[in-house]
């Protein structure tokens, strides 16, 4: 599955590494050959993915800690990671 | 702000088992320049110093980087800096027992080379009989949880081959499959008669990556590197000049990109001598040609030299004779004849020149040449 649904479980691809740089002050996303800069946000999102929460449970958790409820988060998420799952860096179990 | 480098490849030796005639090696890499390798302490300060400096992706690398027997210690090391590391090889002899030394180490991805789609012809282009290890290699990556790359270099003698190459990768469970076409650098440049290919073999190569880009999605990524010679632009060479990559070389010295020693009138420093940080911000040859102002005409007033970065300083040098002109790849350099008479002379030729192998007798002979 390459879109995310409600239910479905997302993970960080075996091949790809969350890791913080230091020199640039910001988190990467590293695999091979290549590499995706972060923005906070994004690293929160991939920092809930534990092979656990699905996408509705990650919505959850950041609506949660932000108090902030509504469409526009689930729609960042999902974009956030249907992208990441375009690169073949994120998939969907369940 | 000045760029900081994001990419190291750490050439760790220049022996090699294998003898491919289009090897990205200098051609005098068994002569004097290259002999004292770097001790397994001076690669863990580079690695540390390159780490410090902004670097994320480290690629260990040849010659053929298992013939170090520190191998496991480096890679130990970068692990611990947070460096994603990628192994560069040929497989040759390589047993599954180093591999898993390797995986506990902390190595994050291989990339195995490949000569050809059968033992036949990969064996014969490798000048080394290499087939079978390498497809058993595949195999120990793919048990042991490793992403895997299956590389191959592209020529007149293989690209019929591209079709059976994907499927290849495809049953192995590759992450992805990079079809380079065949740079001319070191002992490509040497046998280019030899290796390129016609248009007709490269139109024919492209319509089958893109129908089984179509057919594969993203279970399997096609690298598709491309032929720059038959191109109408350069390519960006290395995402510009010391902008983003740095090699260093088995003896020390460090280049702006793994072809960049050829270039006579740059001056190379050493990490035995300066800090990694200092080389990459100070020394010569990665400032002389960073940035645009360098830049001759047509690129200075081109919309294209935020893209290309005026292509490949090495290719300017080699073809040209002077590193600071617009890569003669380009339709509008006024040296783009010296590839255009290049690629005719190949579509002229019934057939394909013979190739000198990469080897340390051959190189000895071209280092004393000079």
């Amino acid at each position: 599955m390459t879109a995310a649904g409600r239910a479905t479980v997302p993970r960080l691809h075996p091949k790809a590494r969350l890791q913080h740089d230091d020199v640039r002050g910001r988190d990467v996303l590293l695999y091979p050959e290549g590499l995706v800069a972060l923005n906070p946000t994004g690293a929160e999102i991939l920092g809930l993915c534990d092979g656990v929460r699905s996408v509705a449970d990650v919505v959850a958790a950041l609506e949660q800690r932000y108090g902030a409820p509504g469409e526009g988060v689930e729609r960042d998420v999902t974009a956030f990671l249907d992208g990441l799952a375009a690169k073949g860096l994120v998939t969907y179990g369940s | 702000m000045d760029p900081k480098p994001l990419w190291l490849l750490a050439e760790l030796t220049y022996k090699c088992p294998l003898q491919c005639p289009y090897c990205s090696n200098p051609l005098d890499f068994a002569g004097p320049r290259f002999k004292r390798e770097l001790s397994t302490d001076e690669w863990c300060r580079v690695f540390r110093e390159a780490k410090a400096l902004g670097v994320l992706q480290l690629g260990l690398s040849g010659g053929e980087p298992t013939l170090r027997a520190d191998l496991e210690v480096l890679v130990s090391e970068a692990h611990g800096l947070g460096l994603y590391t990628s192994l560069i090889t040929s497989a040759y002899r390589l047993t599954k027992e180093r591999l898993a030394g390797l995986k506990a180490a902390g190595l994050d991805h291989v990339q195995i080379s490949i000569q050809g789609a059968d033992a036949e012809l990969s064996d014969a282009v490798a000048g080394t009989t290499s087939y079978r290890d390498k497809i058993a290699a595949y195999h120990y990556t793919r048990e042991l949880g490793f992403p895997l790359t299956v590389n191959v270099v592209l020529h007149r003698r293989n690209l019929h081959q591209v079709e059976a190459l994907i499927r290849l990768a495809e049953s192995l469970g590759a992450e992805r499959i990079e079809l380079a076409n065949t740079q001319f650098y070191g002992w490509a440049l040497h046998n280019r008669t030899a290796l390129m290919p016609t248009r007709a073999q490269l139109d024919e190569a492209w319509r089958v990556v893109q129908r089984e880009r179509a057919r594969l999605g993203t279970r399997l990524e096609i690298v598709w590197v491309l032929p720059d010679y038959h191109e109408q632009y350069p390519k960006p060479c290395m995402g510009g000049w010391a902008r983003a990559y740095m090699t260093v070389t088995p003896a020390g010295e460090v280049w702006p990109c793994h072809a960049a020693g050829r270039i006579t009138t740059l001056t190379f420093e050493n990490v035995r001598e300066h800090p990694l940080d200092w080389i990459w911000e100070h020394s010569d040859a990665f400032q002389r040609f960073r940035g645009d102002a360098w830049m001759p005409e047509p690129c200075r007033s081109c919309p294209r030299k935020s893209q290309d970065f005026g292509g490949c300083r090495c290719q300017a040098f080699l073809v040209a004779g002077d590193a600071a002109l617009t890569d003669p790849v380009c339709s509008l350099s006024p040296h783009r004849h010296l590839i255009d008479a290049a690629v005719a002379e190949v579509e002229r030729a019934a057939e394909a020149a013979e190739w000198t192998y990469r080897a340390a007798p051959a190189s000895r002979v071209l280092a004393a040449k000079g």
